[in-house]
């Protein structure tokens, strides 16, 4: 009686949840009807943000097209265009980085924008090139950023003429005379220029060789290692040591300026250096955020009123005013009351525009090794240079032949012939029928997750699957047959352990997989033991705070665990330090990701930390099925403590954590957010497992995405094969 | 000195032993957390290595910046986008764990209860799916919404993570299903109930705080998901907010203790949702299993 009341209560308590849920969804939908009329696209925050909204609405005031705003990541903005433009939900008008303009067109994302321009003489020569291709104008160039030369003034009262003599400057102990992003490309570029060298050259050539390379690498190295320069900065470190007035200058963008609103210091923005070896100035290369138009866009008189509204006098004047960005408007003279934005027009004067070859973003990963390989020392200039070229060459290789597709429709073909006879031979068979027939209540129960995980999983697999038989960038893919399997299997004709081919990084991610599920189980166990002993207090307690790890969302942690371990700031070496003092040692801070053995413990570290709680609850709960009878009978008969534990609990929860380990090994195998958030594959790739080397192949190279679905392909076979593997060996056993 | 009085001594160091044993991993658990709160909460920086995860200069003007972010439409009064943002999250993954479960509790019945034609081979292939990457397939996924008329709509995205959250959710409840004993059934079943009827009116209830487990693996999923959510929602208002934390952080510039401040504020409802489920969380658990 009383159970079914509760029964009921907990049902009507159930049918209000739903209630609820669905009028939440309903209150939502509103917004799903309401449809703007003309879509703009940016990546903007706080004031830029803000800027862009008042000058969208002052156009529809005027003009009556109603606008709709989308803030969308800078990362995916391309992913994001490719994946809504061509089917017709894409934006109409786009704000992005003139350097991605190659790609875009190579992808039939953006249209021509030449109606939308003002005549030529409103634009600074450098803005109009960088939207310029092929003779038409494929962008409205909006504002111009640059990285340029942030000065603490209450540190220094003269801004030394060359980078020698900042290098050189006597300042207080614990202060960086200079804090740049010494180990990124992007970074090294300035420098670059002042050798006279380019990242990449006009014709698509890899830029990043040669003498002038070398010289600055070496000069980057004589800087880093004399401690004129903070190692292994990166855009936030840069930030954080000029913000807290331990750097004298920093060099950075406008980004930088919004952060420095608290500070106590006075400080200025002038141009970048000179450098004394070679007379010449560091040029940073400069990027102009321009309007595009999709080819939808295009076509739309008033998507092309809107773009031409965006590039205005007034709309430039409004920028500079509220967020501070640089126009690239000549009619628009930069505030006199605004001397930072003076020093970032006096760099843009000097800069050069990005290179907006596709090519480009093939010199990023090959470069950005190379410098860090030099900077650590563990290879000279030259030799890291020559391989940097030679790995730019490999991504920029061509994609294999076209191959015929009429050996592989042969064998499709052979193969649906083949069902098709062994499903007409089971049709005949009254006893499949039978069995077919009996089968049918059950598949009352199946038929609707067969068609929804049908559709949504097994089709997009099997697709995916099959792009692994095809080459070319999205869009002009043609079938090459199993080529990318043997270029993957080859490791692409170079040596097949090399650091970064396919046999070397299979191992690593076997290490990888068998040292995470080991810890993972050890761990877990451990705890899970010592968390059902009966006499245990806390127990609630202890249980919510082990759990929290796998509660708050990984991208964040895995981060946090990355900041932890830089050599100079993290606070592993706090703790190293810590250690020191205390017990008098004198153990030096471990640059974690210079060493394979150490990055690898990074990333396991994280990893661990990550999944011990999975294990551990799965143990938790394996172990209320053991009775504890059956453990007094042990103990009454003599058996140790460790008997026990190894002859009767272990064998008892071994079918519950059996699954939770072959799913935990899979999800291991295929843990992709770890190794690309904390070593990124430092150092040189040899950390990189299979997945994060399939995303390489489809994001940051060339988009190959047959090559990376090649890999994904090879992925699933192993997985397939490793986890059948004991099955088949027991059943061979069994047949025996 | 007497058996018991030997075994209490043992077991007071014991004890001691297993409180140490669970201090340390409790601080192995939270140490990186509380940088992640350190981070959130600090008003200045300080680029020296440090040991002891407090904020500097306190404030919550992170926390502030995050949550009252507002929605500006031109010519439209401004709404609490962040508000909206939470609760399209929230909704979003329970509707997704909601219609996850609607589709796999009947199929992990019918594999616990049922020999059919085809189940084997079924199951294989479900398995299978989790052992392909998901980076391969997303860009037919998006074509097939896209014929269905999802694309871009929150209700596409449920769907999704919905199915891709089903084969697990298979794989627990059939387990579950299987150690619920038939008797319990076949009973009712004697009394007059139809099968339809048992599974609804018993095995169902019984089953519950696996249930439980699986719907919140599902809320987890979904709730912490961002490329799909990015790349396929098309409107501010409907963004979920790992998709919004993401903003945060930019080629150039990261607004690191924002991003910080925002994982806290998702982190809460999930640690809510796991403190109410643990019981279940640990009952539910192991009931399932893959058997290949």
């Amino acid at each position: 009686m009383l159970r079914r009341a509760a029964a009921r209560l907990s049902a009507r308590a159930g049918a209000r949840v739903f209630g609820a849920l669905f009028a939440l969804l309903a209150a939502l939908a509103p917004a799903l009807a309401r449809a703007g009329e003309l879509r703009l696209w940016h990546a903007y925050r706080d004031a830029e943000a803000a800027a862009l909204v008042a000058i969208v609405e002052e156009f529809s005031a005027r003009t009556g097209h109603r606008v709709e705003l989308l803030a969308v990541a800078h990362e995916s903005f391309g992913s994001k265009l490719a994946a809504t433009i061509p089917r017709g939900q894409g934006p109409h008008v786009f704000i992005d980085s003139h350097e991605r303009l190659g790609d875009y067109r190579q992808r039939a994302l953006v249209g021509d924008a030449g109606p939308a321009l003002e005549p030529d003489a409103v634009y600074t020569a450098q803005s109009l090139a960088a939207v310029t291709q092929d003779g038409a104008r494929w962008g409205v160039p909006l504002s111009a950023k640059s990285v340029a030369l942030f000065v603490n003034a209450s540190l220094v009262d003269r801004v030394p003429g060359t980078l020698e003599d900042i290098a050189a400057l006597k300042l207080p102990a614990g202060v960086y005379p200079l804090a740049y992003e010494a180990q990124s490309a992007y970074g090294h570029m300035p420098l670059l220029a002042a050798f006279g060298g380019r990242m990449l050259e006009g014709d698509a050539r890899f830029g990043f060789v040669g003498p002038a390379a070398a010289r600055s690498l070496a000069f980057a190295k004589e800087l880093v290692d004399r401690g004129a320069v903070p190692r292994d900065a990166d855009g936030a470190l840069v930030s954080d040591l000029f913000r807290s007035g331990r750097a004298a200058f920093a060099i950075s963008g406008p980004w930088l300026v919004g952060q420095l609103a608290g500070v106590e210091f006075p400080w200025r923005v002038v141009p970048l250096p000179k450098v004394g070896e070679t007379g010449l100035p560091m040029r940073p290369p400069l990027t102009v955020e321009a309007a595009m138009l999709s080819p939808q866009g295009a076509a739309s008189p008033a998507a092309l009123a809107l773009a031409r509204a965006l590039g205005s006098a007034e709309a430039a004047a409004l920028r500079q005013r509220l967020a501070g960005t640089l126009s690239v408007r000549t009619d628009v003279p930069v505030p006199e009351d605004n001397p930072v934005l003076a020093g970032f027009r006096a760099q843009a004067e000097l800069a050069e525009p990005m290179s907006a070859d596709p090519a480009m973003r093939s010199t990023w990963e090959p470069a950005f090794r190379a410098i860090r390989k030099v900077l650590r020392g563990q290879a000279g200039p030259d030799d890291a240079l020559a391989e940097a070229a030679r790995r730019f060459a490999d991504v920029r290789r061509p994609p294999p032949a076209a191959a015929s597709p009429t050996p592989a429709l042969l064998v499709l073909g052979l193969g649906m012939l083949l069902v098709a006879f062994h499903l007409v031979r089971r049709a005949r068979d009254p006893e499949a029928r039978r069995a077919l027939r009996a089968s049918l209540p059950a598949y009352r129960y199946v038929a609707h997750s067969v068609v929804v995980v049908g559709l949504l999983v097994f089709v997009p697999l099997i697709v995916g699957a099959a792009t692994s038989l095809f080459a070319g960038r999205p869009g002009e893919g043609y079938y090459v047959g199993l080529a990318n399997f043997v270029e993957i299997l080859t490791a692409r004709g170079g040596p097949l352990l090399a650091t970064g081919s396919f046999w070397f990084v299979l191992l690593v991610t076997f290490l990888w997989t068998a040292v995470n599920v080991v810890l993972h189980l050890g761990i877990g166990l451990a705890l899970g033991l010592v968390l059902s002993r009966p006499t245990l207090r806390l127990r609630a307690l202890y249980r919510v705070l082990l759990i929290l790890p796998w509660a708050v969302p990984s991208y964040v942690t895995a981060l946090a665990w990355k900041g932890m371990f830089h050599q100079q700031f993290g606070a592993v070496t706090g703790l190293i330090h810590a250690v020191n003092d205390w017990f008098g040692t004198s153990i030096e801070p471990i640059a974690w990701f210079s060493r394979f053995a150490t990055a690898f413990a990074a990333n396991v570290a994280t990893n661990v930390w990550l999944g011990f709680p999975f294990m551990m609850v799965v143990t938790l709960g394996a172990l209320t099925a053991v009775p504890a009878d059956v453990l007094e009978a042990a103990e009454v008969d003599g058996a140790t403590r460790w008997q026990r534990l190894t002859r009767v609990t272990l064998p008892m929860i071994r079918p519950a954590l059996a699954p939770a380990v072959t799913l935990g090994a899979i999800w291991t195998f295929n843990m992709f957010n770890v190794v690309f958030l904390v070593s990124g594959g430092d150092p040189d790739g040899s950390t990189d497992i299979l997945v994060s080397e399939a995303y390489r192949w489809a994001f940051t190279r060339e988009a190959q995405y047959g090559y990376a679905a090649a890999y994904a392909v090879l992925i699933f076979l192993l997985l397939l094969v490793t986890t059948r593997l004991p099955a088949w060996l027991a059943r061979k056993e069994a047949g025996r | 000195m007497s058996p018991s009085g030997q075994g209490r001594k043992v077991s007071l160091a014991e004890s001691i032993g297993a409180h140490l044993l669970l201090v340390v991993a409790v601080a192995f658990a939270l140490y990186p957390l509380l940088w992640v709160v350190s981070l959130a909460f600090s008003g200045a920086v300080e680029p020296t290595p440090r040991v002891l995860p407090v904020p500097l200069e306190p404030t919550l003007e992170h926390l502030r910046g995050v949550a009252f972010s507002t929605l500006e439409v031109p010519g439209e009064p401004d709404r609490w986008l962040f508000g909206l943002q939470l609760a399209n999250s929230i909704v979003i993954s329970l509707a997704t764990a909601l219609v996850g479960v609607v589709i796999a509790v009947p199929t992990a019945y019918a594999l616990a209860r049922f020999d059919f034609v085809g189940k084997e081979g079924g199951v294989r292939a479900l398995l299978a799916t989790q052992m392909f990457p998901a980076v391969a397939s997303a860009i037919p996924l998006y074509i097939i919404l896209d014929g269905l008329g999802l694309l871009g709509t929150r209700s596409g995205l449920v769907l999704c993570y919905a199915t891709t959250a089903v084969p697990f959710a298979i794989f627990q409840l059939r387990g579950a299903f299987e150690t619920i004993p038939r008797d319990l059934e076949e009973a009712a079943m004697v009394d007059g109930a139809t099968r339809f009827e048992a599974f609804r009116k018993v095995v169902l209830p019984a089953a519950r705080p696996a249930i439980a487990v699986t719907a919140l693996f599902a809320f987890m999923s979904a709730y912490n998901e961002f490329v799909l959510a990015h790349t396929m929602l098309g409107r501010e208002e409907m963004y979920t907010v790992p998709v919004v934390l993401q903003r945060y952080i930019s080629e150039f510039s990261a607004d690191w203790p924002k991003f910080a401040a925002g994982s806290l504020i998702v982190s809460i409802p999930v640690m809510i949702l796991f403190y109410i489920a643990q019981r279940h969380l640990i009952a539910g658990l192991t009931a399932g299993g893959v058997k290949g």
